[in-house]
């Protein structure tokens, strides 16, 4: 599988020469000369990028990380060694293998236990606030990132949401939104139905309209959908667009994946993370287990994420992409230690574990501990905003870097977190 | 004030239909000045307000006087005055009709409506076609519109189409869409929806389209219902509470609880079909014995943070407790009682004015609009209140309370910002002054009724449910789940690609577009009586409401010239941008 830079056929070259042949009315596409710059260096092979695998509903850390056995709270499940120092759940036996790539955050100690404020401190490390809107991981990482993905003359969005619709990109604005797929790889509405010819000359006429009524000072939408036009054309003419089309992996890779959509995404996040993209998101929900948290997870959730996850660790550490992608496990909280009457286990922020690895943090550990029946973190806690922080420098971003609101408030990047600093021991 | 309100209290009815005399105080604000009104033309720039004290302007005489009207222009100009803001100019005719069609129909206005509006040159002209929009003639569009967006709130995009639901979707539009084609009254409509009995599918006996509303949000001791009735009914959001006191409000942890004993004699009683599938529910209230087992003084319990269980029995979030704690139906109806309770509160005519202001705005008087309380001062406190008892006092007619903000002057104004309103964008997080419209997009279906009506597209489907099918098939594509148990979701109609890759390739738009024999492109092509800059012009009113700029007509004609042998193509590829572009799917 390899992919050429400069697209053939119904190529990119094709249509922007049929631009250039246009009026004075041509679509303003500084991005479209970009492409015409000179090949990738070898930052094709050392690229940054990050994969965050979104756990929606809140999984219970306290059957999957950080176990229990034996405790009133600690449930049925038994611990297992790992490649790592540490044990984790029997019902991960392929992850379990990959452990020596990963490290477990297991003093997580957050505030937010409703699902929307919790997705959104979770991906962002601000509470929701309503004057203002932050971005996500994905906007902030392919925001800072932007020079990287240039060079790449990357075609494809810099921010792919697989089966999830992740968080808005807030203040960095629709240049960074998330680009939302599902997991079979088909985007839809994909294919040009005319010639390239006459596309062009409908953009011109398009331009037109776009420009006058952007020039009309209406506000910042009337921009932003001029913008996501024209990445939407150059997505359409893009060769790179293969990136998603995971039927070309050979049966037996696709079956290591799993078959689900949750390991459809994480074999889609790699081939997307080779093509160049920074910053892939894939979801896997139905963690909002408040009835038979156990059964639910040892058939069903459990199983589905040890043959995605141990895949995806292990092929990005075989094609040498680990030491430069970061992967986020993670969902909006954790889950109660207390086992209600359903065999459920409710919303839980207060101590619960999140697994970080890749692009250069320590595998193999485990960063904090939990009291004996896993309510309390017993030893110093991190926050969203650490964890942010702590995949920013791995990714070689500063934290020192500050936003700006389009109010003009300053805004320091993962909130000013702090670094998780076992990880880089 | 309190003299104004007075007034109106007193003459509303009178007031509705037609001028009145005002009473002076309500009539200085009225002064108006006439001035020459924008027209279907494109409109080039219009020359800013003088600065200094913000005129006041034709737009509350010429709309109808309404005193209603003139309140929220006088609350909204006391705004500007403070925070130093000029408005911009008016909407064109055009961008106003426009608006109007899209926020009361849910689509835009075929060429047609447009241009009766436009000959209609008479005082008055907007009253008009707002009484037309609320009228006898659109009755069945605007059950239609408020439908989906009644359906949507109360149920999701997703709601009644997962596998094994207990909601039936079609029972619930057939509900609302019979109340809404009758006027019923907002606080019956609650109350309906609240204590509503029966069957949740149409064509069954003692069918009730209403219970779809709880069906699906009794699980888990109806704390779904608990949340979903307090955020959407009275703006206050305590599903935080149900575990611990809210963070940042007043909200208790005990409210929850106490607002979830009404709940506790509902019962979702499921009828199957052959196999597992659900057929219908039936909803009933059964007597609730209590978690202590003493039906005569039904109790529930909850847990605090620490461990310790709490004792709950029904109490209002206001405070008002039931004459009785029993939990048998006989003696006590629970939820009746809370519907009751929730019609008579003072929150319910408040929240709903903050929810259809925001409808119709962009952005409500809170920020989110359903999130109301002393830890969300609203940005326009007097006129909310106003507003809320002007409701209450016209019986809670929603078509009265639309009238009033379709007339007013800030719903006229121009999307364009001046100068001396560049600092009242929303979007940046500011409190929305009003002194511009804010764009905002078109709901998908929104879009997909305006693209029907663009392109005159003779339904070949002619039984509603089968229309309904067919958009919400198309809606599919944009919905997402999250994954949570109270099923949330998103649109990735929202600006971003896969929305514009479906404006330009999708088989909407193919159709849309279409020069089959029958489009509204191969009429028009083959029409001897239309020139070519008939033609375009239509397109451009058709989908824009608004005529092409020269440079517009020259660059449709080079076009033209370009496809000399085949018209239609030019034609398409005109009608084909126009929809494609940020104007068109804009609300403006």
């Amino acid at each position: 599988m390899s992919f050429s830079v400069v697209p053939v056929g119904m190529s990119r070259r094709h249509f922007l020469q049929h631009l250039a042949a246009a009026s004075a009315l041509a679509w303003p596409a500084t991005a479209f000369a970009n492409a015409l710059r000179g090949s990738a260096s070898d930052l094709k092979k050392r690229h940054k990028a990050a994969i965050l695998l979104w756990m929606g509903g809140g999984p219970s850390t306290i059957d999957i990380w950080d176990l229990k056995p034996g405790a009133p709270t600690g449930g049925p499940f038994q611990a297992i060694g790992t490649s790592g120092s540490e044990q984790i759940c029997e019902h991960l036996p392929l992850v379990a293998k990959q452990m020596h790539h990963l490290a477990i955050v297991r003093s997580m100690s957050t505030r937010e236990a409703d699902h929307t404020r919790g997705r959104y401190y979770m991906h962002t490390g601000y509470v929701p606030n309503p004057n203002i809107e932050h971005p996500g991981y994905g906007t902030v990482i392919s925001h800072m990132l932007a020079e990287q993905t240039k060079q790449l003359q990357l075609e494809i969005p810099p921010f792919v949401a697989v089966g999830g619709g992740s968080v808005g990109p807030g203040f960095l604005g629709m240049t960074y939104a998330p680009f939302v797929v599902n997991s079979d790889g088909n985007v839809r509405n994909l294919k040009l139905g005319i010639d390239a010819q006459r596309l062009s000359e409908r953009m011109q006429m398009l331009a037109s309209l776009e420009k006058t009524f952007v020039k009309q000072d209406r506000g910042q939408s009337a921009q932003d959908h001029a913008n996501v036009l024209e990445k939407t054309v150059a997505l359409m003419t893009s060769k790179q667009m293969e990136a998603f089309k995971i039927n070309q992996e050979k049966q037996e890779v696709r079956e290591r994946y799993g078959n689900g959509s949750f390991g459809k995404g994480c074999l889609m996040a790699r081939r997307l993370v080779e093509q160049g993209v920074p910053f892939v998101e894939v979801d896997l929900g139905g963690w909002d287990t408040h009835a038979n948290n156990f059964k639910t997870l040892s058939d069903t959730k459990l199983p589905e994420l040890d043959k995605a996850m141990s895949a995806l660790v292990e092929d990005l550490h075989q094609r040498g992409r680990l030491e430069d992608t970061a992967i986020i496990w993670m969902g909006e909280f954790g889950r109660t230690p207390r086992i209600n009457g359903t065999s459920g286990r409710d919303h839980w922020a207060r101590s619960w574990s999140v697994v970080l690895g890749g692009a250069g943090m320590k595998g193999g550990i485990a960063v904090g501990h939990t009291s004996a029946d896993g309510t309390e973190v017993e030893s110093e806690p991190y926050s969203s905003q650490d964890v942010l922080a702590t995949v920013c420098k791995s990714l070689g971003i500063s934290l020192d870097t500050t936003f700006t609101s389009r109010n003009g408030r300053p805004m320091k990047i993962a909130n000013g977190g702090k670094v998780i600093k076992e990880l880089f021991a | 004030m309190a003299q104004t309100q007075g007034f109106i209290a007193l003459h509303v009815k009178r007031l509705v239909w037609r001028y009145c005399q005002l009473a002076p105080c309500v009539a200085v604000l009225l002064a108006c000045y006439t001035g020459t009104s924008a027209t279907l033309a494109a409109d080039d720039a219009v020359p800013a307000p003088v600065a200094g004290a913000v005129p006041a302007k034709k737009s509350a005489a010429s709309k109808g006087a309404l005193p209603q009207v003139a309140i929220i222009n006088e609350q909204i100009r006391l705004q500007w005055e403070s925070n130093n803001l000029a408005p911009s100019p008016q909407a064109s005719e055009g961008e106003w009709c426009r608006r109007a069609f899209l926020d009361v129909l849910g689509r835009i206005p075929t060429v047609d409506e447009l241009k009766r509006f436009s000959d209609d040159s008479g005082q008055d002209r907007e009253l008009r076609l707002v009484n037309r929009l609320l009228g006898d003639n659109y009755v069945e569009v605007y059950a239609r519109n408020w439908t989906t967006l009644w359906t949507n709130l109360l149920i999701g995009r997703s709601g009644g189409t997962e596998r094994r639901t207990l909601v039936n979707r079609e029972g619930l539009q057939q509900s609302l869409r019979r109340a809404l084609e009758r006027d019923m009254p907002y606080d019956r409509l609650v109350f309906e929806l609240i204590s509503a009995k029966g069957v949740s599918k149409p064509g069954e006996e003692n069918f009730n389209g209403f219970v779809n509303f709880l069906a699906g949000t009794l699980q888990e001791n109806g704390v779904q219902a608990t949340a979903k009735t307090s955020q959407i009914f009275l703006g206050v959001q305590i599903q935080c509470t149900q575990c611990h006191n809210h963070p940042f409000n007043d909200a208790k942890q005990n409210q929850f609880w106490e607002m979830n004993a009404f709940f506790r004699q509902t019962r979702a009683l499921r009828r199957f079909e052959k196999g597992r599938d659900v057929a219908a529910i039936e909803l009933v209230n059964q007597d609730f014995a209590g978690e202590n087992n003493r039906p005569e003084e039904a109790v529930l319990f909850y847990e605090l943070r620490n461990g310790l269980s709490k004792a709950a029995y029904p109490v209002f979030v206001d405070g008002t407790k039931l004459a009785s704690d029993s939990g048998f139906v006989a003696d006590v109806d629970r939820r009746t009682e809370l519907a009751k309770l929730v019609t008579g509160s003072e929150s319910l005519s408040k929240a709903f004015v903050n929810r259809l202001w925001a409808h119709f705005f962009g952005y409500g008087f809170t920020k989110p609009a359903d999130d109301m309380g002393p830890h969300n001062p609203p940005s326009h406190l007097e006129l909310l209140d106003t507003l809320a008892g002007e409701f209450k006092t016209h019986s809670y007619n929603v078509k009265e309370l639309m009238r009033w903000i379709l007339l007013s002057e800030p719903y006229g104004l121009s999307s364009k910002f001046i100068a001396r309103n560049k600092k009242d964008d929303p979007a940046l997080g500011e409190k929305p002054m009003f002194s511009h419209f804010y764009l905002r997009q078109m709901r998908p279906e929104e879009l997909y009724e305006s693209l029907l009506i663009a392109t005159e597209a003779e339904s070949t489907e002619t039984s509603y449910e089968k229309q309904e099918e067919i958009k919400s098939k198309w809606l599919d594509q944009f919905t997402l789940a999250f994954g949570t148990d109270d099923n949330e979701e998103t649109t990735t109609f929202n600006g971003t690609i896969p929305q514009v890759l479906m404006m330009m390739n999708g088989e909407l738009i193919n159709r849309a577009t279409s020069t089959a024999k029958g489009s509204l492109l191969q009429r028009m092509a083959t029409d001897p009586k239309m020139n070519n800059a008939a033609k375009i012009n239509h397109l451009y009113l058709a989908g824009l409401a608004r005529r092409p700029t020269p440079q517009e007509v020259t660059l449709a004609n080079e076009l033209m010239l370009l496809r000399k042998g085949d018209p239609i193509a030019a034609l398409q590829d005109v009608w084909w941008a126009v929809l494609n572009s940020n104007e068109f799917i804009l609300n403006h």
